[in-house]
């Protein structure tokens, strides 16, 4: 086993030296269940972008003669109790669920970067100060946190946003704060503070860009957690609002009709599921491919 | 190791300070008069100004937001945690009756959820390539990416209605009728441990394979040593060291996910208290569920910390 290793580290010394870019797409679509994620994911970016073509049936449109009909031709997946066709509700919230996952990881990962950043680069009473609050939100369940700002707010898809991203901060911030109170030992940012670089420079120039590779990596494994916990509000009715299709909403919709009409909530937990795997595989992939630690062994 | 313990307390005791004062600030931050959150609004409407005077200076209302909020903590330390205004019971006494509940399921699904990661997570790293990895991986991959609340349906459908086999929703004490409470809460557990579950098991994995190439593991097999020994005694301990650091974020996924499965399964428990006090904005609910949650995820990371110096005598607590 330990010779077997040690003959597989020479042959990576030996092998030709390969571009950055070729070696992130060698790894990154390497194994085939991230390809199968990334795949999976581009469909539902299609499907996001092109709803209005793909959906069969207007989402909103309400037709109480075809109210709780079973999947059959017309109807792939049935109608829900206002005759609304499951199927094309199921294809327009594609759309913000990606959109409250993406908007939510970019605002929680600019934030935090920028909370860490300060706290790691100025210490002292400023570090103690965010890192303490940091602390005191991830001292409480994410969902909870999200559910109270959310309830305060008041629904709807840019205030859902808003609170998943603040109860999102404190990761971010954590990760930042430890790359940046190492990175700032540098040579190269004491040789620049030398130089009379100001602090900003020295953030965002020399620091920031050298702490990206661990945030990128974050935020593709936190983007999976963001959609469940969005999908969590709109069960609860706190998320995005009716008659916008949610597949939270349209799981707990289904739940009164669990007996008689099952269909109505089996296809929108699978959907979340799916997407949820499919990001979390890409971000594992994104993981294996740019992770310095990893360099060298794949 | 004492001063450490009295330092950490001291610093759980700011950052639950911290948390209820920024979730006072954030419901403080609803439109429309702060009144409304003690009083429901047909109750105002029945006021006169002047007795709606005398209810704000009554509540300290007319004071500003931190005095208000030095005000409440005062009464929390003295018992009095406020009346909530749509049960018209003391809060206190609403989260001693919604707690337990609570903290049943949560302690049985922690329980099963480490036993039973830790012991997937170790099948997969012992047996690393074969089927059982493959399966416990898919498994724990699958796990983290169900939505909790519609993995609770499913069970409902196919325990509840079709096999018949389990009741579907409410709670029974254990030390009412034993048997039934623990039918009872046998779905409603799944679904709170599935996540934690499955991270346990992805960690445990990884850690597992780290430590199984470390030298003294190879002295061990070449002492002779039967494989369980090796795993159970000499590896076991050191993996652990990883999963025992997220168990405290187990705690606090535990108490978030009891919000949706309490509504999936009609449990009257904390998460459901909570649900209806955000929503009805019974503001004192809201902030004696949010100082419990906290001094449990605070305490048990406490804990969480110092049994670090257990598993791994290198710890030195500083």
């Amino acid at each position: 086993m330990v010779g077997r290793r040690k003959r597989q580290e020479k042959f990576v010394e030996s092998r030709p030296q390969e571009s950055g870019l070729r070696r992130f797409i060698r790894v990154f679509i390497g194994r085939k269940i991230v390809l199968f994620g990334l795949i999976v994911l581009l469909m539902f970016i299609l499907l996001a972008i092109f709803a209005d073509i793909i959906a069969p049936y207007d989402p909103y449109e309400i037709n109480l003669d075809e109210s709780l009909v079973s999947p059959a031709g017309s109807h792939l997946l049935g109608t829900d109790i206002n005759g609304r066709d499951i199927l094309s509700r199921l294809i327009h919230a594609v759309r913000p669920t990606l959109q409250v996952g993406f908007a939510t990881i970019c605002f929680a990962i600019t934030a935090g970067t920028i909370l860490g950043l300060i706290a790691g680069y100025f210490g002292g009473w400023v570090h103690m100060v965010i890192m303490r609050i940091m602390d005191a939100l991830m001292g409480f369940p994410m969902i909870l946190l999200a559910l109270v700002i959310a309830a305060v707010l008041g629904g709807g898809l840019n205030n859902v946003i808003i609170a998943l991203s603040i109860a999102m901060i404190p990761g971010p911030a954590r990760v930042m704060c430890a790359q940046t109170m190492s990175i700032k030992e540098n040579d190269y940012v004491i040789a620049g503070r030398s130089l009379g670089f100001t602090n900003s420079r020295l953030m965002f120039s020399h620091i920031v860009p050298n702490a990206f590779p661990p945030m990128i990596i974050l935020a593709t494994m936190n983007i999976g957690m963001v959609i469940l916990m969005e999908a969590g509000l709109s069960f609860l009715g706190i998320g995005i609002e009716a008659p916008k299709a949610a597949w939270g909403s349209m799981v707990s919709a289904g739940q009164n009709y669990l007996r008689t009409h099952p269909w109505m909530s089996l296809p929108p937990g699978l959907a979340i599921m799916l997407i949820v795997f499919s990001l979390n595989m890409v971000g594992d992939g994104l993981r294996d491919a740019l992770d310095p630690r990893l360099r060298g062994t794949l | 190791m004492i001063t450490y313990i009295i330092r950490r307390l001291i610093q759980a005791v700011f950052i639950l300070l911290i948390l209820t004062f920024v979730v006072y600030g954030v419901m403080r931050l609803v439109p429309g008069d702060p009144l409304l959150m003690y009083m429901d609004a047909t109750d105002i409407e029945a006021l006169s100004p002047e007795a709606l005077e005398k209810a704000r200076a009554e509540l300290g209302l007319d004071k500003n937001l931190a005095h208000q909020y030095v005000i409440w903590l005062g009464d929390v330390f003295q018992g009095d945690w406020g009346k909530s205004f749509h049960y018209k019971t003391p809060v206190l006494e609403l989260i001693g009756e919604r707690f337990p509940i609570t903290t049943h399921l949560a302690v049985v699904s922690f329980f099963f959820s480490t036993i039973i990661g830790i012991t997937l997570g170790i099948i997969a790293a012992v047996r690393r390539g074969k089927w059982a990895d493959t399966v416990a991986t898919l498994m724990a991959n699958t796990a983290i990416t169900i939505p909790i609340f519609w993995l609770g349906l499913i069970l409902i459908l196919l325990f509840g209605l079709y096999f018949e086999i389990l009741p579907t929703a409410g709670y029974t004490s254990p030390t009412e009728d034993f048997w039934l409470s623990t039918q009872k809460i046998i779905m409603p557990c799944i679904c709170l441990m599935i996540g934690s579950l499955g991270a346990n098991a992805r960690l445990t994995r990884t850690s597992m394979l780290e430590v199984i190439r470390q030298d003294y593991i190879r002295t061990a097999w070449s002492k002779g040593l039967k494989e369980r020994a090796i795993i159970l005694k000499h590896a076991l301990k050191n993996s652990l060291i990883p999963v025992v650091t997220v168990m405290g974020l187990q705690v606090r996924f535990i108490f978030g996910g009891a919000v949706l499965v309490e509504r999936v399964f009609a449990i009257p428990g904390m998460g459901r208290l909570l649900v209806d006090a955000v929503i009805g904005k019974d503001f004192l609910v809201v902030q004696g569920c949010v100082l419990v949650i906290g001094i449990i995820v605070v305490m048990v990371n406490l804990l969480v910390d110092i049994s670090y110096g257990w598993l791994d005598p290198r710890v030195r607590f500083e």
